[in-house]
């Protein structure tokens, strides 16, 4: 019976019981979204190595480096000269050590899309994750090194409308205005396969590309921005990065590079608890109007529970209905708020995609996908209980009818 | 046999702070709204009080009811003693037992007109769909069902307000007034319909009312002035 009387009165209030129920759903969505972004990201960025394990950059910070090299965000902390990276690689202790090296060099860009030159064995014979090499879409190939070519990866590809034969003039700076167009003209050659890594939004050129295009400091034609490494053993990246960064030498070791990333989580985690915060705060005020919309109409229905009540109605079973129906209007809006989350999670994926190439992957199970609905459905039978009280204490006698 | 005895019945509300003295009999502060001395009502039979508005009749029926506790006294109602009950044992009394028609209808706006009749059986003996729909035929409502109350007239209305009473198959039907909000021609339809019904169904009626013309059509009826001690005093 009590099923029934909830459903009728839902029905009879179907306006108020959508708007809260929208109201749920929001902050549903919203609590949804900040938590798998949060936790996701946070996972997802840390193992983004694109199949290395450490990277060799300018002194400086090991976060700059990583970020600058792997992620392609940030400004390079610096160059450094290849003579210094072989002749560390000549060093018994840490050339031993080194399985594969991949230089690469920054600096210029097209609308913004960072123009990285390397060698062609990043293609050829790296690994980005585990049992994962690069591929190339039908009819494309590695650029050649000495020849004006790219390869761009598929996210860069797509924005830009580019396709095999497509020719641009790099530009100098990796901001969106960049300075001014080099003079070289490169063609695409290969269009790389999805990865969801940042390699995604990458244009590739030869590493001479770079290094020696018109404009660029001709003394500098050797330099490298940064060296990606994989090691043959973890205890080798240890050693490597206590005798390079402790000597106080011209180079920083990164490694490894996934505690490097997460220190960026941990700097910014004062913002990931203000947005979890503001969530579970507009999660608490959606709960609060559902106290308050179905308190709001208690007088209205007064009438409707003495009815009930004279009806043989017991006190217990008036209050069960309010207090269930409160429970349902938060299953609905807890229902909904997977389709907020839908669009509000797939939105900030998009974006998180787009600036910086990891992909998210917004309906891979996480536990917040049932304690979030749950909490929110036990905050609006809490906010319920405040009403149902008042039906509880509705004076049948005197409500029902004047006293004759 | 009785189905209904009542035995030195008295309900007093609180007297408002403005009254004037305490009468005899009055507790200090209370004011004595009911005071039977004696009352039965046979099984099947159908009776109906006289009383003026404010003569305490809403509240005898309330207290019969059992949505208001006496003060002191006894309800025998079908053999079983109400004010020995608590509240959700008269709540159970009522649901199985009474079947209530009041004055203004008391149709729950939001349900169609058969889910009303239903709620007249669902806190009792469980919902019959199939009397529902017997007895809404019955008062000549079986093309209504899916109605809402707003969409009737007052005397259909009042119909719907009758087969609810009814629709828990009660012993004691109690009538408040019914026919106080209908025209004359409605009234004597709804009071012809109250008595049918409750013959056919053999409950016994219980009618307050002070239209004159409602309790010429029984043929049993009492003075609830003589009744109620405390309009004496």
């Amino acid at each position: 019976m009590i099923l029934n009387l909830i459903y009728r009165s839902l029905r009879q209030h179907a306006l108020s019981t959508l708007v809260t129920a929208g109201s749920i759903a929001l902050a549903s969505g919203l609590l949804l979204t900040v938590w798998v972004v949060k936790t996701q990201s946070q996972a997802v960025f840390a193992q983004t190595n694109s199949g290395f394990d450490a990277v060799l950059g300018a002194r400086g910070s090991k976060l700059q480096l990583v970020l600058n090299s792997i992620f392609h965000l940030e400004s390079s902390p610096g160059n450094i000269s290849a003579a210094d990276f072989e002749a560390l690689r000549r060093n018994p202790l840490i050339g031993g050590a080194i399985k594969t090296a991949i230089p690469i060099a920054v600096g210029d860009s097209f609308q913004g899309w960072r123009v990285v030159g390397t060698g062609e064995k990043l293609f050829a014979e790296i690994e980005y994750a585990p049992g994962k090499r690069y591929a190339f879409a039908p009819g494309g190939r590695n650029f050649k090194l000495g020849a004006h070519e790219a390869v761009i990866g598929s996210f860069a590809a797509k924005r830009l409308g580019w396709r095999l034969g497509t020719t641009f003039h790099p530009q100098h700076g990796v901001s969106e205005k960049a300075e001014r167009d080099h003079d070289e003209v490169y063609t695409v050659v290969g269009i790389l396969e999805p990865t969801s890594t940042p390699v995604d939004r990458v244009i590739w050129i030869p590493l001479e590309g770079i290094q020696t295009m018109s404009g660029h400091n001709p003394l500098a034609k050797a330099d490298l921005s940064a060296v990606l490494i994989q090691l043959r053993a973890p205890t080798a990246g240890l050693m490597a990065s206590n005798l390079i960064n402790q000597s106080g030498g011209k180079l920083t070791f990164a490694y490894p590079i996934g505690t490097i990333v997460a220190e960026l989580f941990n700097k910014i985690g004062w913002f990931d608890q203000v947005l979890t915060l503001l969530a579970w705060l507009v999660a608490a005020v959606a709960s609060g109007s559902v106290l308050v919309s179905i308190y709001n109409s208690m007088s209205a229905r007064a009438r409707d529970i003495a009815i009930l009540r004279a009806l043989g109605a017991r006190r217990r079973t008036v209050f069960g209905a309010v207090v269930g129906e409160a429970a349902v209007i938060g299953v609905l809006g807890a229902a909904l708020g997977f389709a907020v989350y839908a669009v509000l999670g797939g939105a900030v994926a998009a974006i998180i995609q787009a600036q910086t190439g990891v992909v998210l992957e917004p309906w891979k199970f996480n536990a917040v996908f049932w304690w979030a609905p749950a909490t929110l459905v036990g905050l609006c039978v809490l906010g319920g209980f405040v009403p149902a009280f008042k039906a509880y204490r509705v004076p049948v006698a005197e409500t029902i009818a004047p006293v004759s | 046999m009785s189905l209904l005895t009542i035995k030195d019945l008295v309900k007093t509300y609180p007297r408002p702070a403005t009254a004037g003295a305490q009468g005899a009999g009055a507790a200090a502060g209370l004011h004595r709204v009911v005071d039977i001395g004696e009352f039965s009502l046979a099984a099947a039979e159908q009776l109906a009080l006289r009383g003026e508005s404010g003569s305490g009749k809403t509240t005898f029926l309330n207290l019969i009811a059992g949505i208001l506790a006496p003060d002191r006294g006894s309800i025998l109602l079908a053999g079983r003693e109400i004010t020995g009950l608590g509240e959700a044992g008269r709540d159970r009394l009522r649901a199985e037992t009474i079947g209530y028609i009041f004055q203004t209808f008391n149709l729950l706006q939001g349900h169609t007109v058969l889910e009303n009749v239903e709620l007249g059986m669902a806190f009792g003996r469980g919902v019959d769909r199939t009397h529902a729909i017997e007895l809404l035929r019955r008062v000549g409502l079986g093309d209504k069902h899916g109605h809402f109350p707003g969409q009737l007239s007052t005397g259909q209305q009042q119909r719907v307000a009758v087969a609810r009473a009814l629709a828990n198959r009660p012993k004691l039907v109690l009538a408040d007034e019914p026919t106080g909000n209908l025209d004359r021609r409605n009234a004597r339809e709804a009071l012809y319909l109250i008595r049918e019904v409750c013959r056919e169904e053999g409950a016994a009626l219980l009618l307050v009312s002070h239209d004159e013309r409602v309790l010429a059509q029984f043929e049993q009826m009492k003075d609830f002035a003589f009744l109620n001690r405390a309009l004496a005093v």
